[in-house]
């Protein structure tokens, strides 16, 4: 009820504050940038809440909290791409644009094409942004309100439309000022809370909704490989009943047991893990599992009403390295501490896993833990296997890190926050707020990752809940308070995208290129127009793309803008005979070849219901293919065009 | 809306300062950033080299980083801002 409470008021908040500010400013410059007028550190603030997506607070640390180091990898890179945008890009680009920053890529021509191009662009890469926090919404509704992942994306989606459509970027603006304050503020006192309460080895046994249930529990059968199922299993109460081989892993095999003497907290049938120990014996490791039946029912650890309250929560520390001197009690850790206790090669962690596997008709999700060594965990190759033989693991790697270093400087919804302030000093002075506030939450988001995988609070399910679920486990007044922030999280992102998306369709496509001479009010209602539109699409996505993580979704937002817009600007900037049409070119050239990758990509492919290794294209991170395309693309046709017109100075 | 430095301006002395400051500060930050990736890639059990604080080199390179970020954004604000308040006060004075 609590939980519900605090929601409720935080939306009927946001829905005050803007029904507020959207009163005071309803011209056309005010829609879309606010009168230009904002102070840099509420714009620098803001620019943080606009950032700090879904992505980054559920995305990343649900990523470390279930890929170690690697989640943290997206921390790094977010930040890095700051860099860029405030030493090269920030300032120059506010002196050239107005609104969008098609106006700033026009500026040095008159073209309508770049408009068109620009426009395209821009909706795709804010469309690409959208999905993952709609997704992320989806995923916090569940627990919170107990309704279905759609819900949660159509409750955004109409949130979002009213805050939009009542005020633009005014209301945007200090929905995005509030919800940055507040999120580091309480993402820092849960980072406290994480050190002062410390570790053990024995977390509370949790279901995934944070509940003290009876959980199906870990164990462990250790049997002689050389004799038959009765023999091994004579001296258990289990009986051999199915052996069934693992899709990804050759070594593995699952094993179905019956209970002989079925407990009442304990599934008569019972699922096991199989690995071979040395040359003579056999380790059985007990998983969870998901039955789901032809007929649409299904049973959760042998509960035929499929209650997900069956499920048990995961992630737990096994065993702690002694090089960094714990004790093994629940005691204080300082930050370092903490950090070198996760990195100790002796320290041993569980990791949720899972897998599907087809038996008699049914579709059966095992989840297991996995042991991962501390200093594994605590190094790149979580994720991608960039340790492994296979070369795409590195080159994704490598390309994920040129996406998100490039990309920022490219987003829709960052460039047009250049334009809410009066002058280029601010805007530069806004950039450096963000990049402090942004780096201190990045910080933050290891030791939340971390200490969701320390306090057992892993959903296996899903890994976008752990930081609301590790709030959970501190009680429920600061869970509460954690989804409702991660709610507004994704309200204030989504609100700039919306508003972004929405300058290019008013601004650059409707009066820019199509010419309908549109002004003032006309202007705002075809802005507003679109918002609603590209809210609905939002929400259909969101839908569709159930069950990914948000932070793996935004970095391909980031590859399509590191791929589309970056090389525009930069050459537009800093190269002298670039010309219109190479612009375009490059624009539509990075847009189709991101874009296009992801599509017949790994992780799509998955998402259409084929395995990874049927995907069209092995790789799963198009920036390093699409951008150089696209600078090598705008070179050439400048070139090309170049002798023909010269561009106007 | 109003901004008092056009773009064409850009080769007043306080925008080339600026442009050439942020152009270095970058490049020195992608080089760093260039050797995190590249050490990851080429050989990352490298990453568990034990560093300053008794942090793996994963961490300390990866905080390290984002520490950067800010030092330099301070760097260049600190930079900047004098050269601005220099180039105003020249103005004033004729």
């Amino acid at each position: 009820m609590i939980s519900f409470i605090i929601f409720a008021f935080f939306v009927g908040g946001l829905f005050w504050l803007s029904w507020f500010l959207g009163r005071r400013n309803s011209s056309e410059s005010g829609f879309f940038v606010a009168g230009g007028q904002i102070h840099w550190f509420v714009n620098g603030i803001a620019l943080t809440g606009g950032y700090l997506s879904a992505a980054s607070f559920l995305g990343i640390c649900g990523m470390i909290s279930f890929s170690g180091f690697d989640g943290f990898l997206y921390s790094i890179g977010f930040l890095s791409g700051w860099v860029v945008a405030l030493f090269v890009v920030a300032e120059p680009l506010r002196r050239l644009g107005k609104y969008t920053f098609a106006d700033a890529l026009e500026s040095r021509f008159n073209s309508r094409k770049i408009h068109l191009a620009a426009g395209i662009s821009t909706l795709v890469i804010c469309i690409c942004y959208l999905v993952p926090q709609m997704v992320g919404a989806g995923v916090l509704i569940e627990p919170l309100l107990g309704l279905p992942h759609h819900w949660g994306v159509i409750l955004v989606g109409g949130v979002v439309i009213m805050i939009v459509a009542s005020a633009g970027m005014s209301s945007t603006t200090y929905v995005q000022f509030i919800k940055a304050g507040m999120l580091i503020t309480f993402s820092l006192v849960l980072v406290i809370a994480i050190l002062v309460r410390g570790f053990d080895t024995e977390p509370e046994q949790v279901n995934i909704y944070g509940q003290n249930k009876p959980a199906t529990g870990t164990r462990t059968l250790l049997l002689d490989a050389d004799k038959t199922w009765p023999e091994r299993l004579k001296k258990t109460p289990y009986t051999f009943t199915a052996e069934l081989p693992d899709p990804a892993e050759p070594a593995v095999r699952w094993i179905r047991l019956d209970d002989q003497q079925p407990e009442k907290t304990a599934p008569k049938q019972s699922w096991w893990r199989m690995t071979r120990s040395g040359t003579d014996k056999l380790t059985l490791q007990r998983a969870q599992f998901i039955i789901n039946k032809p007929d649409g029912t299904r049973i959760i650890n042998g509960d035929e009403k499929g209650s997900l309250a069956q499920l048990a929560a995961m992630g737990r520390i096994l065993r702690f390295g002694t090089n960094s001197a714990h004790s093994g009690r629940r005691e204080p850790v300082g930050f370092f501490k903490m950090l070198r206790l996760f990195a100790d090669p002796e320290t041993l962690v569980e990791l949720p896993r899972k897998t599907t596997l087809r038996y008699k008709g049914q579709s059966i999700t095992l989840i297991y833990g996995k042991r991962v060594a501390g200093n594994e965990l605590m190094r790149p190759g979580g994720h991608f296997k960039i340790g492994k033989e296979s070369p795409w693991g590195r080159v994704n790697f490598i390309s994920l890190m040129i996406a998100l270093f490039f990309g920022t400087a490219a987003l829709p919804h960052v460039l047009i926050r250049y334009y809410t302030v009066k002058d280029s000093t601010a805007a530069r002075k806004s950039t450096i707020t963000a990049i402090s506030a942004i780096g201190l939450f990045y910080i933050l988001t290891l030791f939340l990752g971390l200490g969701a995988i320390g306090n057992g609070v892993l959903n296996p399910l899903s890994d976008n809940m752990s930081a609301p679920l590790l709030a959970r486990s501190f009680g429920n007044l600061l869970f509460a308070i954690i989804s409702a922030l991660a709610f507004a999280t994704v309200l204030g992102t989504v609100s700039g995208l919306i508003v972004a998306a929405s300058g290019a369709v008013a601004n650059d496509l409707m009066d820019k290129f199509f010419k309908r001479n549109m002004e003032g009010r006309k202007k705002v209602i075809a802005a507003k127009t679109t918002a609603v539109t590209v809210g609905i699409l939002a929400v259909i996505l969101g839908i569709v793309f159930k069950g990914l993580n948000v932070g793996f979704l935004v970095g391909l937002a980031f590859a399509v803008a590191a791929s589309a817009n970056f090389p525009a600007i930069i050459m537009v900037l800093f190269w002298k005979k670039t010309t219109p049409q190479g612009i375009v070119a490059s624009i539509l050239t990075g847009t189709a070849v991101s874009l296009g990758l992801i599509l017949m990509g790994p992780e799509l492919f998955q998402l259409y219901g084929y395995s990874k290794a049927d995907a069209w294209v092995p790789l799963g991170q198009p920036a390093i293919i699409a951008m150089p395309l696209s600078f090598l693309t705008l070179i050439a046709v400048s070139l090309f065009t170049g002798k023909k017109t010269a561009p106007a100075e | 809306m109003n901004d008092s430095t056009p773009y064409q301006g850009e080769a007043t002395p306080e925008l080339l300062f600026k442009k050439r400051l942020g152009l270095a500060l970058c490049g020195l930050y992608a080089l760093a950033y260039c050797g995190f990736v590249f050490l990851a890639v080429h050989d990352v059990t490298l990453m568990d080299t034990v560093m300053l604080f008794g942090l793996n080199l994963a961490a300390f390179y990866g905080l390290g980083l984002i520490v950067l970020a800010l030092v330099l954004a301070m760097i260049y604000s600190v930079a900047c801002n004098r050269r601005e308040n220099a180039a105003s006060t020249e103005r004033r004075n004729g």
